[in-house]
């Protein structure tokens, strides 16, 4: 079951924690994968431990015109593009009172505009194919919302409103469209919390602990496959029951 | 008929499924070929690749029917 081989997988933030778990994943089903990410390093040290099918090809989200090139260095390394996994992200938190107009828009810009200008860019490829998987790494905030987080919640809840869209349009193309919406992973993000906040959430997740990378991952890989061929425009929560949506 | 109306109606055939005398001048890929709106978008991506062109947004709303597309290739080649 969830047999990519042949696939080709483009994963941005493959540098992260969830990111580079969802590249090793693809790859471990049998995808050959691109590794994107703004730190090279990370990125060089993940696709020499995979070995075969791994490909590094860096790219800042937040500049508008690598964004709009890296669907086609991702065709010239791989040949194509089959699925695309949108889990690059920044957060700047502030309360909204607080909140600037840049803060607002660099979250906004890398976490949504990206991810728009990176499913443009590889439909042409999957509606000639008539296969594709687009999966947007979304969150829990985007429909739940979060203090301080007002700018990373409207990006996420926009992704899945996009997704949705994107699916009605080429469903009869053969290509899903999907999300996947993490609650709280330990990953370096989450690292960045106090005790004292780790342990409020603790106290809101019904799994009482918090989710790994390879969780995601699952979800990711199953909504990849051929077998998910008739889910899209949905949002897999993955987060202990702390939000049943 | 020009080279370029053989090329775009070899398209529109094998796109749309449609029989070749169904593809008059004044055919409307939507309204009288089938087509919906996703399909005149990859009319658009498979004429830009038979005839290396490029074909703006603005242009190819502009392009409703079949002498349309023969137009507006004829111009831009």
């Amino acid at each position: 079951m969830f047999d990519l081989t042949g696939k080709n997988a483009l994963v941005t933030g493959a540098s992260g924690g969830i990111g580079a778990e969802i590249a090793r994943t693809l790859h471990a089903a049998g995808a050959a994968v691109g590794l994107s990410g703004t730190r090279v390093d990370p990125l060089e040290a993940l696709a020499a431990d995979l070995g075969d099918r791994a490909h590094v090809l860096p790219c800042n989200l937040s500049d508008m015109t690598a964004v709009e090139a890296l669907p086609k260095t991702a065709v010239e390394a791989m040949g194509s593009v089959d699925i695309l996994v949108n889990n690059a992200g920044i957060t700047r938190d502030n309360l909204f009172m607080r909140m600037s107009d840049e803060e607002w828009q660099s979250v906004l810009d890398v976490n949504l505009t990206a991810t728009f200008k990176l499913c443009k860019g590889v439909m042409r490829g999957m509606m000639k194919a008539r296969w594709g998987r687009i999966v947007n790494i979304s969150s829990v905030v985007g429909a739940t919302g979060n203090p301080g987080q007002a700018n990373y919640a409207a990006s996420k809840a926009g992704m899945v409103g996009m997704s949705k869209s994107l699916a009605y349009e080429v469903a009869s193309r053969g290509i899903t469209v999907n999300a996947v919406a993490p609650g709280f992973i330990e990953t370096a993000m989450t690292d960045k919390l106090t005790d004292d906040q780790k342990a409020g959430i603790m106290g809101q997740i019904p799994a009482g602990r918090m989710g790994t990378a390879s969780e995601i991952a699952s979800g990711v890989l199953y909504l990849a496959s051929p077998e998910a061929a008739y889910v899209t425009g949905t949002t897999l929560h993955v987060n202990g029951g702390m939000a049943m949506l | 008929m020009s080279d370029i109306a053989d090329r775009v109606k070899k398209i529109v055939v094998e796109h749309l499924g449609v029989e070749e005398d169904k593809v008059a001048e004044s055919a409307s890929f939507i309204d009288d070929l089938g087509a919906d709106s996703l399909d005149t978008v990859e009319l658009v991506m498979a004429f830009e690749e038979e005839f290396g062109i490029e074909i703006p947004d603005d242009a190819a709303e502009t392009i409703q029917t079949f002498g349309d597309a023969v137009k507006f290739i004829t111009e831009a080649s």
